[in-house]
Formats: C-alpha cells, sequence, structure tokens
C-alpha cells in the first residue's frame, strides 16, 4: 500500500514536468468577434489543449487549420463542432476545450464560420515551426 | 443618387407595393395606417428636458420575423405609436419639390444573464421591449428571444452600453403584420418619450451587420431650443443641409399630429443633417449641445471609446447637454427563425 501510494506521489510530481516539453494548456479568449490567443506560435511535436472562453453574447467556432480546411467549413453545414480536434463549437458565454497536436510547420488558421463571422474578420494566424 | 432620383424611385416602389395613399400630407400615408418612407428617417427633439424621439420601423415582408435594436439616451416614460405625418412632413420642409413629385406620381396612378425588461409595449404589430444592462446581457437576452445578431454586435452593444445601458429591442409579428394588410416597405412610426440630460443621436448603430464597405444613408432631424453644436462638426460622414428657425407652418403642421402637442408653437430650431457613409468609417455617434453654449462632449460622440477616434477638429469638453438624443434606427438584425444560420 505504502509503495502504492509512493508510486503515485511520484506520477503527481513527475506529470507537470512531462507536460511542459510539447504538451500543454493554452487559454483563447472570444472577444467582440476576435480570437485573443495567451499565444500563437508552436513547434512541430506539440499538444495543445485550448481553453477557449466565449465572452461575447453570440456563439463562435474554434476551427484550427490550413486554408483548405477553413475553406470546407465556409461552405459546410455542420451546425456543431466538437469531434474533430483542433475543432470545437463554443456557445455564448461557455468554455469549451479542445486538443490540437501540429505535425507540420507552416502557417494555420485560427477561424470561426458562423454567417459573416470570417468575412467579418473573425480569423486569426497561427505559426509552426520545427 | 440624386434626391430627385431618390424621391421617384420611391414613387414607384409605393406603386409596385401597391400601397395606396388614401389621406393627407402628400399621400404618402399608406392606406393601413402606416408610411413609407425611401430610407430610415428619425426626429430626435428636445424641450424642456424631455427628448422626444420618433421614426419608423419598416416591415420586410411576411414569412419572416425581424428586429432591430436601438440604443437609448434615457429610460423612456412612453412609447406610443407616432403620429401620422410627421416624418413626412419633417421631409417636405427640407425637400418640398421632390416630396410632391412623389406624391402626384402615386397619386396618378392610383395607387444576458440577462438584461432587465423595464418596459413593454405593442405598436401594431411591433413588439417593443425596453432593456437595461451592459452589452453581453442586452445581447443574451436578444438572443435568447429569437434575434439573431451580427458578428460586430457584441462590440457595438459594449460601445453604447458604457454610456447608456438602455436599449429597445423591436419586433415585427409577422401575424400581426398579415392581420393588418402590411406590405413590405410599409413603416409603423413610433414616438418615445424620454427625460433625460444627456442625450445623444447614434450614428455608428446604423451600420450593425453591414459590411464595411456598404452605404449607410438616413435622415436625421433635430428640432432644439436654440442652434446646436455638433460633433463630429462636418466631415465625410453626414452633411448639413438645413439648418435655421423651423418655419411657423412646420411647427403648426407637427403640432397638429397624433402626440405632438408638446412641441412649442415657436422659437424652435430645425436642423437636418443626411448621413451618406461607408460603414466602416461610420464608428462614431454625434454629439449635440444645443445649450448655446456650443460645447459638445466628445464622449457623447463615442470617442475616446475603443476604436473611436476624434475627428481633426474635434473639441474636447465636458458640460452639461441640452439638446437632441437619439437617433436613428438601428437596423440591426435578421432574420429571426429564418434558417439563415445555416452555414457551419
Amino acid at each position: 500500500m505504502r509503495r502504492r501510494i509512493a508510486r503515485l506521489l511520484f506520477v503527481a510530481v513527475l506529470l507537470p514536468g512531462c507536460s511542459g516539453a510539447g504538451e500543454e494548456t493554452v487559454e483563447v479568449a472570444l472577444e467582440h468577434s476576435r480570437f485573443v490567443l495567451e499565444r500563437a506560435r508552436f513547434e512541430v511535436g506539440d499538444t495543445v489543449t485550448f481553453v477557449i472562453r466565449n465572452t461575447d453574447p453570440i456563439d463562435h467556432e474554434f476551427i484550427l487549420g490550413d486554408e483548405a480546411v477553413q475553406q470546407h467549413h465556409e461552405r459546410g453545414t455542420e451546425k456543431r463542432h466538437g469531434d474533430v480536434p483542433g475543432e470545437v463549437t463554443v456557445p455564448a458565454g461557455g468554455e469549451r476545450t479542445s486538443t490540437f497536436t501540429f505535425t507540420r510547420a507552416g502557417t494555420l488558421i485560427l477561424g470561426c464560420h458562423l454567417p459573416g463571422h470570417y468575412d467579418y474578420g473573425m480569423r486569426t494566424e497561427v505559426r509552426v515551426t520545427t | 443618387m440624386t434626391r430627385m432620383m431618390r424621391a421617384l424611385v420611391g414613387a414607384v416602389a409605393a406603386l409596385l407595393l401597391g400601397a395606396g395613399p388614401v389621406l393627407a400630407c402628400g399621400g404618402l400615408i399608406g392606406a393601413n395606417d402606416t408610411v413609407n418612407l425611401v430610407r430610415t428617417t428619425t426626429l430626435a427633439a428636445y424641450d424642456d428636458g424631455v427628448e422626444h424621439y420618433v421614426t419608423s420601423f419598416s416591415f420586410v415582408g411576411a414569412g419572416a420575423k425581424f428586429g432591430s435594436i436601438v440604443p437609448l439616451p434615457g429610460v423612456p416614460t412612453d412609447v406610443k405609436k407616432a403620429g401620422r405625418w410627421t416624418l413626412q412632413r419633417l421631409l417636405q420642409e427640407v425637400q418640398p419639390q421632390t416630396v410632391a413629385l412623389a406624391a402626384r406620381a402615386v397619386a396618378e396612378n392610383g395607387t444576458a444573464d440577462s438584461a432587465q425588461v423595464i418596459l413593454k409595449a405593442e405598436v401594431d404589430a411591433l413588439d417593443i421591449t425596453v432593456l437595461k444592462g451592459g452589452g453581453d446581457e442586452v445581447g443574451k437576452w436578444a438572443t435568447d428571444n429569437g434575434f439573431v445578431l451580427p458578428p460586430d454586435a457584441p462590440e457595438v452593444l459594449d460601445f453604447y452600453a458604457i454610456r447608456s445601458p438602455i436599449f429597445m429591442a423591436v419586433r415585427f409579428d409577422a401575424e400581426r403584420a398579415a392581420e393588418r394588410n402590411l406590405n413590405t416597405g410599409d413603416g409603423i412610426p413610433i414616438h418615445l418619450t424620454i427625460p433625460t440630460d444627456d442625450p445623444w443621436v447614434p450614428l455608428r448603430i446604423l451600420g450593425l451587420g453591414k459590411d464595411a464597405r456598404e452605404r449607410i444613408e438616413a435622415d436625421v432631424f433635430l428640432l432644439t431650443p436654440t442652434r446646436p453644436e455638433l460633433l463630429p462638426r462636418k466631415g465625410p460622414t453626414y452633411g448639413i443641409k438645413a439648418s435655421g428657425p423651423a418655419s411657423p407652418a412646420l411647427l403648426s403642421d407637427l403640432r397638429a399630429d397624433r402626440g405632438m402637442g408638446w412641441l412649442p408653437r415657436d422659437d424652435m430650431w430645425l436642423t437636418y443633417l443626411e448621413i451618406d457613409a461607408a460603414a466602416g468609417d461610420l464608428t462614431h455617434d454625434l454629439a449635440i449641445d444645443a445649450s448655446g453654449a456650443r460645447r459638445p462632449d466628445p464622449l457623447d460622440a463615442g470617442f475616446g471609446l475603443a476604436g473611436v477616434s476624434p475627428p481633426a477638429d474635434g473639441r474636447g469638453f465636458t458640460l452639461w447637454w441640452i439638446a437632441i438624443g437619439a437617433g436613428a434606427a438601428a437596423v440591426v438584425l435578421v432574420g429571426i427563425d429564418r434558417g439563415v444560420v445555416g452555414r457551419w
């Protein structure tokens, strides 16, 4: 029993250290139909859990992907998102999380595709480096 | 488009819509007691510490509910149907020739946590709710009640709530509109009585939900005890098309309209502003000082708030406000229950 508790304590102490290299949490605010990111630069291999808080009184989306992904959703018909990593619908005043692993270097786009939101400017770039 | 062309377009529209004029005032009153105006027209008048705000909400057609949100400078004590010719008579005062032409053409052709609800009223096919709350609260109330807010709504609602947390939400009830035989373009004029000593005319709200390049055109009439000082004084967003003592004939005609008996018989100053700007440029409101001190407050124009810069000739003052306020109908919204949110 003592050995088991000691093992659990060891894991509890060790885990935060593990998550600092490649696995982390980034807060995102959706405010006035804009993305406000804690940080927008990541490295290939990073697995990031985005904690997205919508402070607006209207729904928003958090869609992370390249231009093709954005265009797909701009023409898409899905009413809600949440099953695909990096894609989640955040209700007005609500909070959601989405975990995404960056696999390629380059520039991704974070966008919202509710009607009029993308054209209004609800998009921002996310840089991924090696 | 020239003023003459606008009037002609209005006349043609009235014909196509079949809103046959049957009453006075140049024949521009619809048969079902509605009004037909080519574009947003508003009167903001101030007398003895009370603002009188008259505007019209136009029906966009059966089969869809829609609404508007209008920021107000204070809590109204009364919301009622406006008179039958006030707005048209004001237009006639500044465009006498074109209105006459339009009238003749029509005649010849026969034809939050939610916001706190502090007042509710029904005016014909309009459901009017006066709300008190911050931008988020009013936005939440609106979405909870079936309004579909455009993406710029959160910022614009906050822009107004900082100065005055009072908003008016207006919805057309399609069933009542049908019962009243409203046609597309028919407008129901309303009259708000708002005690306030800190009024302003909201202009930015006119661009809500519009593309930044889309043109915003509107007519705003001010009636004040003295010549008002405006901020911005001039600029790309509006032009002062008329400014002078209101004629006795105008005041007499307006006083004769329903609910307009409060209007003084003389000594009122009429200012007519024509708003013509790209929505992206209309990021401010109109501050007015009609006290004679000639010191409009930049904050009342929205200058100094997030993302809003004063004009080059802006003058910063704080002073007690007389004046006029509230303006222009805010064409916010959008299709309620119309499935417009169909693109995810």
